[in-house]
């Protein structure tokens, strides 16, 4: 029994492995939280088409609202779908339990995937969607194998006929002097309603907001951790000229 | 003022004590900046009592709401992320600076006879660390609290006979659930703190009776002037007292750094896996313990054989319970005459290096996932950190030893 565990357990490693990891180049993306703008537009993404099926659900509305610089009425009128009141967590009414059923596992809660997941893939994975007709959904990820997940933003970002180039930096052909995988996608079998760079934009804005979504007072602590280190260099002054008077006769 | 500390003299013995401790405890004027890693782990501890208390009036221990109650901590208590953040740099500072410490006693030879029973306070200080650095980081209730958790008790299982039961007894469940969680919690913020100031107080009484060492190893108390004071000792307070403020700016600027700037330090202090909830029916990838027990959990990886009928799990775990017990017996292997590296032999001072890099070395295979060479590598790691210890009464006594002074050195 143990030894049959054990196989078992040892077939599964590579599957979680590429699950949890992805592998191979991602896309590397850099947070602005002083942004703003950003960080709203990142907001209503996340509202309109993530929340739909993710809780943010150690997250506030109306910490995200305050942080974000957005007044109560026109947030409680834009970005918040349920019943909820302002001050409540951003739950969603789909129960866990039928959700697993329809996408083979229950979304996960998304108020710390940043800071799981980093935001690099996060980025990466969000455009990363390519068609897949094995796949229950029809679509399959190029960052994350075998995605439970459906494209939701197909009619904005389109869908890339084949693995889209993630993590590869653009080449020039030296016999025709053309740029090769300057766009993400060679062959789109859904052409998008946005451009693919405007695409990039607003899952910048996503992964944006979603870092800000895992630690809210990241900005906090760094315009605070000034403060505090200049306190502390004066503090190193006074002690350095004290120990000086009283060991200048120490011999 | 002075009217109410003599009302209070007379019913408690408050001057003694400063005076003892404080104002005519002469300490060695020659230390130098390794000596001041024993008060910063002070100041850790005073830091991890402190934070920990206020943690303790936000956190909720039970397994269904103790992730959410962090992230309630991190995001609706004002100024919750910062307690947070200086508890977990802190726990890992609190090694950093007690592994300095003790390299600090296998440097200048603090153990030695008659400091015996202050290593050995010492060490128990460290055991009991472990212990509550261990439970402390099952509290977030994260992947890695979880999984880490269920790694080291099932190391208890490996024990002939009795491990099942006993790893059951700790557990309090068949496996890691809120009854594991809720024990730890009354361990880590109630049991063992008590132990620890316990211990740090034995620390320093042990410390106060015989004398601080210092970085000649000379004993100052040897050459005392006509009104019986060290020549070379200067009373703690107030030289000591203020000296110390600067290293401990220094320090608090590296804290601050991390708490404000780099509080996860890049996975090493808190690990990405406990940003998710724990959750007992999907193993993490990669299991690592924090950085400050790896080198420990290296050595148990390396045990990757069978001997005499009894499992590699069982030797793994032999193996590092005695890399910690033969620290508390190493004041009587050291068979030195002297008991500065300043003038013990050349064979002591490679054996300390060749230690401190093995040591080392093994902290970084240990938050490794194992491969053939690094599991060799760890094994030779191993090899040292024993034959450091286990040769060492052959060595001390072997090698020649260079004359002491009479008096400190200052530079």
């Amino acid at each position: 029994m143990k030894q049959l565990l054990t196989v078992i357990l040892a077939m599964c490693m590579p599957v979680v492995a590429s699950a949890a990891g992805g592998g191979g180049h991602l896309d590397s993306m850099e947070p602005d939280l002083s942004d703003q703008a950003s960080l709203q537009r990142g907001a209503q993404i996340f509202t309109n088409y993530c929340m739909g099926c993710h809780s943010a659900e150690y997250s506030r509305y109306k910490r995200v609202a305050k942080d974000l610089g957005i007044p109560k009425e026109l947030y409680e009128q834009n970005l918040i779908f349920t019943d909820a009141r302002f001050g409540e967590l951003m739950n969603i009414a789909m129960p866990e339990e039928q959700a697993a059923s329809w996408f083979g596992t229950a979304p996960p809660d998304l108020t710390l995937t940043a800071r799981v997941n980093g935001p690099d893939w996060l980025y990466s994975y969000l455009r990363a969607f390519y068609k897949d007709e094995s796949r229950p959904h029809g679509v399959n990820n190029a960052v994350f194998d075998n995605v439970g997940m459906p494209h939701v933003m197909v009619n904005q970002g389109g869908l890339c006929a084949e693995p889209p180039h993630i993590g590869q930096e653009p080449e020039v052909d030296p016999s025709t002097g053309e740029v090769v995988g300057d766009d993400i996608c060679d062959d789109w079998a859904i052409e998008g309603s946005m451009e693919p760079k405007e695409f990039d934009r607003a899952m910048y804005d996503l992964t944006n907001f979603l870092v800000y979504l895992g630690e809210p007072a990241l900005m906090d602590r760094k315009r605070i951790g000034v403060y505090v280190l200049i306190f502390i260099g004066v503090f190193f002054i006074f002690a350095y000229l004290l120990n000086r008077e009283y060991w200048k006769d120490i011999h | 003022m002075n009217k109410l500390i003599q009302w209070v003299d007379e019913r408690l013995p408050v001057v003694d004590a400063f005076e003892r401790h404080m104002s005519k405890y002469y300490a060695p004027k020659n230390f130098n900046v390794w000596y001041v890693f024993g008060v910063l782990s002070m100041l850790v501890l005073v830091n991890q009592l402190l934070t920990g208390i206020w943690l303790t009036m936000m956190y909720t221990p039970t397994a269904e709401g103790a992730f959410a109650s962090v992230e309630y901590i991190m995001r609706d208590v004002e100024y919750g992320w910062l307690l947070r953040y200086m508890h977990s740099t802190g726990a890992s500072m609190f090694f950093l600076v007690v592994y300095l410490h003790m390299f600090r006693g296998l440097m200048y030879g603090s153990y030695q006879k008659p400091r015996e029973l202050i290593w050995i306070f010492g060490m128990a200080i460290y055991l009991i660390l472990m212990a509550e650095a261990f439970m402390g980081y099952v509290l977030p209730w994260g992947q890695m609290s979880y999984w880490g958790a269920q790694v080291i008790i099932n190391l208890f299982s490996a024990i002939p006979g009795i491990g099942e039961d006993l790893a059951l007894w700790i557990r309090g469940d068949y496996l890691i659930s809120g009854a594991t969680l809720n024990r730890f919690f009354a361990l880590h913020v109630v049991a063992l703190p008590i132990v620890l100031l316990g211990l740090v107080v034995l620390h320093i009484l042990a410390l106060h009776e015989v004398g601080s060492n210092n970085p000649d190893g000379i004993d100052i108390k040897k050459n005392k002037d006509a009104d019986g004071k060290p020549k070379d000792g200067i009373p703690f307070h107030p030289y000591y007292t203020v000296h110390d403020l600067v290293p401990i700016a220094v320090f608090l600027a590296v804290f601050a750094i991390v708490v404000f700037y780099f509080p996860e330090m890049g996975g090493y202090f808190i690990e990405k896996p406990n940003f998710q909830e724990a959750d007992p029916l999907q193993t993490p990838d990669h299991i690592a313990p924090v950085w400050y027990f790896t080198p420990f959990y290296a050595m148990l990886r390396a045990i990757t054989f069978n001997l005499l009928g009894l499992s590699s799990q069982f030797w793994g775990v032999v193996v590092m319970g005695a890399a910690i017990a033969i620290l508390f017996v190493l004041p009587w292997l050291d068979r030195s005459p002297v008991r500065s590296m300043r003038y013990k032999g050349w064979f002591s001072r490679g054996a300390l290096a060749l230690f401190a890099v093995s040591f080392v070395m093994l902290g970084y295979l240990g938050a490794e996932p194992a491969t053939p060479i690094k599991t060799m590598l760890a094994q030779i790691g191993t090899a040292i950190y024993f034959g450091y210890f286990i040769l060492m009464p052959f060595y001390t006594r072997m090698e020649s030893t260079k004359p002491v002074p009479e008096r400190v050195t200052t530079k």
